[in-house]
């Protein structure tokens, strides 16, 4: 009966704080896009002669977690199969906000352009059942400072 | 030290290549990173420690290629690769690798 109690207390913390996160955290990324547009982070390799230029590493980590009752979501997705879209957004976030790092360090430091920019994504925590659970994302690339 | 993930660096020539350089760090979180972050698990967001944690691991493992290409040296480092796996349950092995070259 216990275990029942934490368990939805639990979920309900998570649903409730977890929304609310996440619905934040979506609205912060659409702004700083919009502000970043300027900057456009493309994954060619050669970069655009002509004019000389420096160049420069940039890079934007982040380490994001889903909350309980997204991965209890998941969970259940695993019984029947299909679209796990709890982890489909939180690897959305991740991504997103990793280049926003990547930019904003550009933009730091003057750049007009970020290009080859490479993503890798890596489960850190392993959980204490083996689960998902949080991912990091870095994205880097080679910002073009005029 | 010149850094940068491309594979040529428009109007500087190569003019020595030294091969191969590399770097790495193996870091673990300390137990109370490990209490906030499994507290995170629950509401969901942000690991901040962590997002922390692998940028300053990853930071020594540039720095440590940097000496390697310094030692050989180099005046720049291209072609630059980071890789992540992690090694046991709360550890993380960050991997940064890349060509050393003499540029004109």
């Amino acid at each position: 009966m216990q275990d029942l109690i934490t368990f939805l207390v639990l979920l309900t913390f998570g649903y409730g704080f977890g929304r609310v996160i996440e619905a934040r955290h979506y609205k912060s990324i659409i702004s700083r896009e919009n502000k970043f547009r300027g900057i456009p982070a493309v994954a060619i390799k050669v970069p655009p002669l002509g004019r000389p230029f420096t160049v420069a590493l940039v890079q934007g980590n982040v380490v994001i977690s889903v909350d309980y009752f997204k991965r209890f979501l998941a969970g259940l997705r695993n019984l029947f199969g299909g679209r796990v879209t709890s982890y489909e957004s939180l690897l959305d976030r991740a991504r997103r906000e990793a280049i926003l790092r990547m930019k904003e360090q550009a933009a730091s430091q003057g750049a007009k352009l970020i290009f080859n920019v490479k993503l890798t994504t890596s489960s850190i925590s392993q959980g204490r059942r083996g689960q998902i659970g949080s991912v990091e994302v870095l994205a880097y690339g080679t910002a073009i400072i005029e | 030290m010149l850094l940068t993930n491309i594979e040529i660096i428009p109007g500087k020539r190569i003019t020595k290549h030294l091969g191969l350089v590399q770097g790495s760090s193996v870091r673990a979180k300390h137990v109370g990173r490990d209490i906030m972050a499994g507290i995170k698990n629950i509401f969901g967001g942000e690991l901040k420690g962590y997002t922390e944690l692998l940028q300053e691991s990853r930071d020594e493992a540039t720095e440590r290629m940097v000496e390697q290409a310094r030692a050989v040296g180099a005046n720049a480092v291209l072609n630059i690769r980071y890789s992540t796996s992690s090694v046991a349950v709360g550890a993380a092995e960050i991997f940064a690798y890349g060509t050393a070259v003499v540029l004109e």
